[in-house]
């Protein structure tokens, strides 16, 4: 009933713009006011395992906006089809179809970037960000906009991988994208860090960033 | 409706079938070049036991792989084995060598890669015998290149699945492969030896003789791994560097 009235009172008015103000505010929130990552602290693992290069980081943002920009897509297009009672399973199964797919192409065409992430690209499955948009948008919104918020979302997982990907690079093994970054511009042997390449150095980089950006924004946690 | 026991089976029945064929139908079409970039992964990693690949493209090194490697696969005694035992013909390419790792050894297909100038299979530059064992977190494995005398190692590769990037991984260096070029396997006398990686690392060059290495600081789990994979193996293979042995000195000879 109520879907039916909502859709006649749309046809009435003129078309929404394809990116309108209310529509821009999907795209422009998560990269810093709702940030997946630094604000509502998802998909902490993938951003500390696979961020110690900037090529690797670039291949699962890459896989990760894919995944839920089709996953978003899908699921709202069978919104009113879906039983609420298997509403988990099935986000879940189109997940691991797109990610399956994911990994089937990098094994055809990127076979060492494959090897390289091996595990991680599976675990995009698990990463609360992905579910977490279909529990909380797609389910509830028409295709477009849930494509607009898997683009955003995706977005705002991306800079902050690559952001802390860029600094492990540099600090961890002083190349950026693998191209010798200190050799280039002059300093032979430059003392590279190697907490940066583990985890806890993501950690850090992770937690200054989150600093930098509630000093910035003078977001609270309640 | 939506709510029904029917509805649900069915819409899941029907999600299954979609999904599943979408998948399906994925796999099979991208077979063909998954299976070339294996191919290719294991060929890069045979060739770059003796050279260097840097900037080579895939078909080139599949070129130059074609040109100038000869494989054969040997048993425990070093005798060639063509068949495997439901009697098909045994590829070196192949043989997965962490299947066969979890035979016995005498029931392992052993292959031998020969490196030979282009076009030339007389003129072997060097035996390229694949290693396989366990590392700290999960398998390691490689490529060692022999010299011709069977005791010299030419070139290393290694791999591994799950070392800590930073200091096991750190196998797959040109910094650390490079440690083994010129070390012997056998003593003077013919013993087998082998290669043993040192704990800790900037050892001074004369506390490394023609058996030992610097080791990986930090790493000294992964190098015991290593050390252990490479004794293991020149132990296989012992059987074919000595038939080898033999043959080329008994050439020597007749000359």
């Amino acid at each position: 009933m109520s879907t039916q009235t909502i859709e006649t009172t749309v046809e009435k008015k003129p078309a929404e713009a394809l990116l309108s103000k209310r529509r821009k505010k999907f795209l422009n929130d998560p990269l810093s006011d709702d940030n997946p990552v630094t604000i509502q602290v998802l998909g902490i693992c993938s951003a500390l395992a696979v961020t110690t290069q900037m090529k690797p980081t670039l291949t699962m943002a890459i896989s990760v906006i894919f995944v839920m920009v089709f996953s978003n897509l899908i699921i709202s297009l069978m919104r009113s089809l879906v039983p609420t009672r298997v509403r988990i399973i099935v986000q879940l199964a189109v997940i691991a179809t797109l990610v399956t797919l994911v990994s089937e192409v990098l094994m055809a065409y990127q076979y060492d970037m494959y090897k390289e992430l091996s595990v991680f690209v599976g675990l995009i499955i698990t990463n609360c960000i992905v579910m977490g948009r279909l529990e909380a948008f797609a389910l509830a919104n028409k295709p477009w906009d849930s494509v607009l918020d898997a683009v955003g979302n995706g977005l705002g997982y991306s800079w902050i991988i690559l952001a802390v990907a860029f600094f492990r690079e540099i600090f961890g093994s002083g190349k950026l994208f693998g191209w010798p970054l200190f050799e280039a511009i002059g300093i032979e042997n430059f003392p590279t860090n190697g907490l940066m390449v583990t985890p806890v150095g993501a950690f850090f980089i992770l937690g200054l960033i989150i600093w930098v950006q509630r000093n910035k924004s003078g977001y609270i946690e309640h | 409706m939506r709510q029904s026991n029917t509805y649900v089976i069915v819409f899941s029945a029907i999600l299954t079938i979609v999904l599943g064929g979408l998948l399906s139908l994925a796999n099979q079409g991208l077979k063909p070049m998954q299976q070339k970039s294996i191919e290719l992964d294991t060929k890069k990693k045979i060739l770059s036991a003796v050279t260097d690949l840097k900037g080579k493209k895939g078909d080139e090194i599949l070129d130059l792989y074609s040109q100038t490697i000869e494989s054969i696969v040997v048993n425990l005694d070093g005798e060639p084995i063509e068949k495997d035992e439901k009697g098909g013909d045994i590829v070196a390419e192949n043989v997965n060598i962490a299947k066969n790792f979890k035979k016995v050894p005498e029931e392992r297909a052993y292959p031998v890669f020969k490196f030979h100038k282009a076009g030339d299979k007389e003129s072997i530059e060097a035996y390229i015998l694949p290693v396989y064992g366990k590392g700290l977190w999960g398998p390691i494995w490689g490529f060692i290149a022999l010299e011709t005398d069977l005791n010299t190692i030419k070139g290393t590769s290694f791999d591994h699945k799950t070392e800590t990037p930073g200091l096991g991984a750190r196998i797959t260096t040109t910094e650390v492969r490079n440690r083994y070029n010129g070390k012997k396997v056998f003593d003077n006398n013919g013993n087998l030896i082998s290669i043993f990686m040192l704990k800790g690392e900037n050892h001074p060059t004369k506390a490394l003789d023609e058996h030992h290495i610097d080791g990986m600081s930090g790493a000294t789990l992964t190098g015991n791994g290593v050390n252990e994979m490479l004794e293991n193996y020149f132990k296989y293979y012992q059987g074919y560097i000595n038939k080898s042995k033999n043959a080329t000195q008994k050439v020597a000879l007749l000359y």
